[in-house]
């Protein structure tokens, strides 16, 4: 059994009378440890796809099945907690609390997930040291770089330990350089046994993915999966932080 | 989410608003100390009625007057014999639930003269020494007429401060206190001797502002308008001290001998007391206590009710009502800004949570769940109300000493524990109730939809 399951999905949007299908009965398997880039163009329906996938949005018709949660069944505090738990979720425009500084940015799933105040600072910063941004642990977001603010998100998407990571463009707005720091961090985490999918347009990036799904018009038009080449991996599932030195 | 990280975020919230926090916590405040204010206020009322009715002889003491007779009993009319001392004698054998019997002989339009000055007491009764237990008199010089005074009718009375002021001058005209014990005096063209005064009777503020008026250097008085008696109608409970203090005390018999047995009509003297009081043994006790009376004087006034009993319970009912009266309308008003300040802090939980949206949305990305959410937006609005009914609290201390500077002639307001406590427990109920709205129309959102806000 696949960790993700996806049957027969479709989000509708309806303006104005007009139909619009952002997925258009999607099906698709994603297995534990996968690494996976999705491409397409805009518009298609990654975003929207990601979305569903990371529990914040719900599918208009077909079924989900999330880690054995079905996921249109569940509550919305269940959901919460799959989301707490289980999922990193890095947004294409980071989303960080203004408010806050970055160590705090990334302390807040893990005051949904009700952990010590220590516990917290010393994970946040194991996080932090991880994308690089120990020393940034007191500024506001405002005050550093757009790649910067992404390390961050993927931060606070790692730091409660997640089995799956999805990622939607978190190299768009970087240039190259910072965009490849950004994907050998995915990799990393990738050979420690997460489950990874991330949208992309950049073609060098899905080059590098195992597996490879591009979606047109909400439906999936290519599929390149390495490991049916004989490129497979055995996955391992370990924790980058406590692993972290 | 804990509670107290819940609190924090609360605070913070607060911090990085102040002004408008502040603002909006001023309905609050007023609501707070308006609801302290007002309890205050009624506290001191109730506090100086609750001294008059003590002033005037108690709970138990029981006056019994005379009455009209009832309609069936109107044909025996010219046979009633009024109150008398064979009421007092039976009362004081037959009643043992009656500990005191006062029998009164008053006469009215009474004009005491002193040196071409006069004074009209207001109560001119003749009676006996118990009297000055029976409506709780202290006296300040001199002494009580005894029962040889009373045996023997001499011309001698008890008089209160006020006789004296009329006569010599008050203490602040004279500026010591005069003690007219052994003065004589002309009562109704009768010679009598003064052999003792009551102490000065007011009420616990007026007793403080005289005193404060004692230490600030006496200003002369400069009116053009002529001099002029504000007679009795002074202001709330001090009416009762001011007729207290103009009674003027003489023994019964020389009441009877020296101007009852010569006023009668018909030449026929009058030997009806006015009123007779009676002091209960037992306030607990006070409905048989009357019921036995009642029995006793049926049979010496022939079975004709011409005779009612008055109770203080009629006086203390009357200030029960006053009291509740104004508490109700003070907390009318202090529940309606409070329910202005619960308004308010809705308002701008409303307007914050509709700025936050964005934020609300994130957090619920990362995992908040909708309590988590709530949770947080209900402590912050409780947060703010807090903050508020404790400023509130502090406002009140000043509100309501400004109200006793502002009323001196009424009774000191008087802050109660309780009332502090209630009012903060209503600011903190109207900060959860204020905090529900917003906080369920945060916590409810749509992750994806409130990412999506702009
Ligand atoms: N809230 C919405 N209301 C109506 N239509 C929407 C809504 N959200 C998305 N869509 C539509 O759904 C389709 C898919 O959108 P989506 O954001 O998934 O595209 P995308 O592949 O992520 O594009 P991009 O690469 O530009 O980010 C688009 O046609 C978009 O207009
Ligand atoms: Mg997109």
């Amino acid at each position: 059994m696949a960790l993700i399951e996806v049957r027969n999905v479709s989000k509708i949007y309806h303006l104005g009378g007009e139909e619009i299908r952002a997925l258009d009965d999607l099906s698709l398997d994603i297995d534990g440890g996968e690494f996976i880039a999705i491409i397409g163009p805009s518009g298609s329906g990654k975003s929207t796809l990601m979305h569903i996938l990371g529990c914040l949005d719900s599918p208009s018709k077909g079924t989900i099945r999330l880690d054995g949660t079905m996921i249109e069944k569940a509550t919305p505090h269940q959901l919460s907690r799959i989301r707490n738990q289980k999922i990193g979720f890095v947004f294409q425009f980071f989303n960080l609390l203004p408010k806050l500084n970055v160590l705090q940015n990334v302390e807040l799933p893990m005051i949904y997930s009700g952990l010590s105040g220590r516990e917290r600072r010393e994970r946040s910063m194991q996080a932090l040291k991880l994308v690089g941004l120990e020393n940034r642990a007191n500024h506001r977001p405002m005050q550093i770089s757009g790649g910067q603010q992404q390390r961050v998100a993927i931060a606070r998407a790692l730091v409660n330990n997640p089995k799956i990571i999805f990622a939607d463009e978190p190299t768009g707005n970087l240039d190259s350089n910072t965009g490849d720091a950004i994907l050998e961090l995915f990799r990393q985490l990738s050979r420690e046994g997460r489950t990874i999918a991330l949208v992309t347009h950049d073609p060098e990036i899905a080059a590098v993915t195992p597996r490879r799904i591009e979606i047109r018009d909400g439906k999936i038009a290519r599929q390149v999966d390495a490991r049916l080449a004989g490129l497979d991996r055995q996955p391992r599932l370990a924790n980058p932080l406590t692993q972290a030195t | 989410m804990n509670f107290l990280n819940a609190v924090v975020v609360g605070f913070k919230e607060i911090w990085a608003h102040k002004f408008r926090s502040v603002l909006t916590m001023l309905g609050i405040i007023l609501g707070v100390s308006s609801l302290v204010g007002m309890s205050a206020l009624v506290k001191g009322m109730e506090n100086g009625m609750k001294e008059a009715l003590v002033a005037i002889g108690g709970l138990e003491k029981v006056r019994l007057d005379e009455n009209d007779i009832p309609a069936y009993q109107r044909y025996m009319a010219d046979q009633a014999v009024g109150c008398t001392m064979n009421d007092v004698y039976a009362l004081q054998k037959s009643a043992p639930l009656i500990r005191m019997v006062t029998p009164e002989m008053r006469m009215r339009d009474v004009t005491i003269t002193r040196n071409g000055k006069y004074f009209n007491p207001f109560v001119f009764v003749g009676t006996w020494p118990n009297a000055l237990e029976m409506n709780q008199h202290v006296v300040e010089y001199g002494r009580m007429f005894n029962e040889i005074d009373d045996e023997m009718a001499r011309n001698v009375c008890v008089i209160g401060t006020e006789t004296r002021d009329a006569l010599w001058g008050t203490p602040e005209d004279l500026g010591y206190e005069l003690n007219p014990v052994g003065q004589r005096i002309t009562i109704k063209h009768q010679p009598f001797t003064i052999i003792g005064m009551f102490q000065h009777y007011e009420s616990e503020r007026e007793r403080k502002v005289r005193e404060l008026a004692k230490e600030k250097p006496v200003e002369p008085v400069r009116t053009n308008s002529p001099a002029r008696s504000k007679g009795w109608g002074k202001r709330g409970s001090s009416y009762v001290y001011t007729l207290k203090n103009s009674t003027v005390y003489i023994p019964l018999n020389t009441m009877w001998v020296k101007f009852r047995s010569t006023a009668g009509s018909n030449n026929i003297p009058d030997a009806r007391l006015s009123a007779l009081s009676v002091k209960v043994a037992d306030v607990e006790t006070l409905e048989q206590a009357i019921q036995q009376a009642h029995n006793v004087l049926m049979h010496t006034h022939k079975g004709i009710e011409d005779f009612a009993f008055q109770t203080q319970e009629d006086w203390a009912e009357n200030i029960n009502r006053a009291i509740r009266n104004a508490r109700i309308s003070g907390g009318i008003i202090a529940a309606i800004s409070l329910l202005v300040g619960g308004i308010g802090i809705m308002n701008i939980m409303l307007a914050s949570i509709t700025e936050r949206i964005r934020e609300i949305g994130i957090r619920k990305a990362i995992g908040a769940s909708f309590m988590d959410i709530f949770i947080q937006i209900l402590v912050e609005s409780v947060v703010i109300a807090i903050i508020g009914g404790a400023a509130g609290l502090l406002t009140s201390l000043g509100l309501v000493r400004l109200l006793g500077v502002l009323s001196p002639t009424d009774n000191t307001p008087q802050i109660t524990v309780n009332a502090l406590l209630i009012a903060f427990a209503f600011s903190v109920g109207v900060g959860i109730l204020a905090g529900l709205v917003p906080a369920f129309k945060a916590a409810r959102l749509d992750p994806i939809q409130a990412l999506r806000y702009e």
